[in-house]
């Protein structure tokens, strides 16, 4: 594929520090890249040729004046299509924000320009980042770059695809249920979820608060590390962003004496395709090798995690997603009333699976179903994270897959919502404990697709989760 | 248990929603709700009474800045995304209904 020659996002960075390689010819070379193969992958809402081009004339300028323009200098990122952009149209791939401009631009993007990274696209999502194939895109749908007629995943589709086709070293997602991790599976990338809280989501468009948590994907896992530490830290912006100082990553991949424990009922289950579960247990094994312990490990109210999300996460969205009523941004439709005129917008901006989804976590809140919906769920919530509390009592690290299959052939689950959110059944849990996981990649599946092996870490677990991954990095086949 | 989900329910949540769904759609969401719905029995079936719900996966505090004046949002950029804008404010649609 096009962009892998030009190295990783560290190593381009340093270059770049070094005036070895100038910014311009980094992105001079992955603009060629998205020139060649846009039109068929359809990664980007956006290009942003012109601005990329500008900061890196800014980058290089600052080198030649003796300055260091930080540690991504000069790397081009693509950021999903839900992060606000000052100036440059944001749409979460909806009708009902086509054209808008933000007036303010998102935390994590503001931090990695200002580490010399350079925005180059804006990409391609479910809408409202509901969805795991990027089909639900009011702007067509994304496709594999290992194989066109299939999906990326998602609902980070977009951004899984741009690094995988080589039209960026790094992007940015956003991971609700597994928008990040699910499409870094299935498109053979590195794609990191990290502990709620870590990165502050002022800036990125709400879909479910408690869940939402914004973070990088990559190539390699240090490339990814690299990205992590740049987003990361307390901001306060974001009333629910961490105030203590962020973990060290490391950068070692030693995992003696580690205990390892693949969760059975993220596992051994129905509808996870046989050569995924042996994926899985081959990684288990190399780590075993490399002088780490495995063990299988219950979990069990993981078993309800899928059930919980989709009463949980609608709820919340159908809260978010009031704010889109055609006063103050976006599409306006006619009415005889300010509550005709709401009705109207809303009917005609939003995508099926958005108003799916509005309509559920509204039934679950209203009053006769709240205690046996949302209550419930909220409940399941708190037994997902007793269990976890009790597994990281004799392990350090859990595994699992990532996606129950690789990567479907478009069209296969739009007809049914139930089978396309069962896609998201081994990434959920994570979400719902606000802990932190990522996916790996570590071999291929019967198709030949890539498929992606989840680590998962404990609340502000990363550094053992990152050198997990890197041990499974060196040792994937 | 609760109730399976009827047409009506369905469009007395359109209107809490503020969609104006068309007849198929209504009919669609009909079916589709009572599925997602279906598959969520399973924790509806669950006994928790004892168990404290988890709303937020953070210990939350409430946070209080300095009451300083700051910059805010330029208003004529922010009225500038407005589907109409009158006088510095926001331009609607009539809310009150016609006098009686």
């Amino acid at each position: 594929m096009t962009g892998i020659g030009t190295g990783t996002a560290i190593e381009i960075a340093d270059a770049v520090r070094r005036g070895e390689r100038t910014a311009r010819s980094v992105v001079e070379g992955y603009l060629a890249a998205i020139s060649t193969r846009e039109a068929e992958i359809h990664a980007c809402n956006t290009v942003l040729a012109e601005s990329a081009l500008a900061a890196a004339d800014a980058v290089d300028a600052a080198v030649g004046r003796g300055e260091d323009p930080g540690p991504l200098a000069g790397v081009p990122v693509a950021l999903k299509d839900n992060l606000c952009t000052r100036g440059i149209a944001t749409t979460c791939s909806s009708k009902i924000l086509d054209g808008w401009l933000p007036p303010y631009t998102a935390t994590a993007v503001d931090r990695i320009v200002a580490a010399g990274g350079i925005p180059i696209a804006k990409t391609n999502l479910d809408e409202f980042a509901m969805g795991s194939s990027t089909e639900n895109s009011a702007f067509g749908t994304t496709r594999n770059p290992h194989d066109v007629s299939r999906v990326p995943g998602g609902s980070s589709g977009g951004s899984a695809a741009a690094v995988a086709a080589g039209f960026a070293p790094l992007a940015l997602g956003s991971d609700t249920g597994g928008s990040i991790r699910q499409p870094a599976a299935l498109c053979g990338v590195v794609g990191v979820k990290p502990t709620y809280g870590l990165v502050s989501r002022y800036g990125l468009i709400a879909f479910a608060s408690s869940l939402d948590q914004i973070g990088p994907f990559a190539r390699t896992v240090d490339d990814a590390a690299r990205l992590l530490e740049v987003i990361w830290g307390h901001d306060p912006m974001d009333s629910t962003s961490i105030k203590s100082s962020p973990p060290d990553l490391g950068s070692n991949q030693d995992v003696t004496g580690l205990r390892v424990g693949i969760v059975e009922e993220l596992t051994d289950v129905d509808g996870i395709a046989p050569e995924v579960r042996a994926a899985v247990e081959q990684a288990a094994a190399s780590l075993e090798a490399a002088g780490a312990t495995v063990d299988r490990v219950s979990v069990p109210s993981c078993t309800y995690g899928l059930s919980a999300y989709y009463l949980i996460a609608p709820a919340e969205a159908s809260s978010n997603l009031a704010r889109y009523d055609g006063v103050r941004y976006g599409l306006r439709a006619d009415g005889v009333d300010v509550a005709d005129m709401n009705a109207r917008t809303r009917a005609a901006g939003f995508g099926p699976e958005v108003k799916r989804r509005i309509m559920l976590g509204t039934y679950a809140l209203s009053a006769g179903y709240y205690d046996a919906y949302y209550g419930k769920a909220q409940k399941v919530r708190t037994l997902i994270i007793r269990d976890f509390a009790a597994a990281y009592e004799r392990f350090d690290v859990l595994l699992s897959p990532t996606a129950p299959t690789e990567a479907f052939e478009i069209g296969a689950k739009t007809a049914d919502p139930l089978s396309m959110y069962l896609s998201d059944v081994c990434t959920i849990p994570t979400n719902l404990a606000g802990h932190a996981a990522m996916s790996v990649p570590f071999g291929t599946g019967a198709a030949g697709l890539p498929i992606g092996v989840q680590v998962l870490a404990p609340a502000l677990g990363e550094p053992v989760m990152f050198r997990t991954a890197r041990a499974l990095e060196a040792a994937a086949p | 248990m609760a109730d399976p989900i009827s047409r009506a329910d369905v469009l007395h949540v359109a209107k809490l929603s503020r969609l104006a769904l068309t007849d198929d759609e209504v009919e669609h969401l009909t079916a589709e709700l009572a599925g997602i719905l279906g598959h969520a029995a399973d924790i509806e079936a669950l006994d928790l009474d004892d168990v404290e719900p988890t709303a937020h996966p953070l210990p939350l505090e409430n946070v209080f800045r300095a009451d300083d004046v700051r910059p805010s949002l330029d208003r004529a950029e922010v009225l500038a995304q407005a589907p109409a804008a009158e006088a510095d404010r926001f331009r609607v649609p009539r809310i009150l209904g016609e006098a009686p």
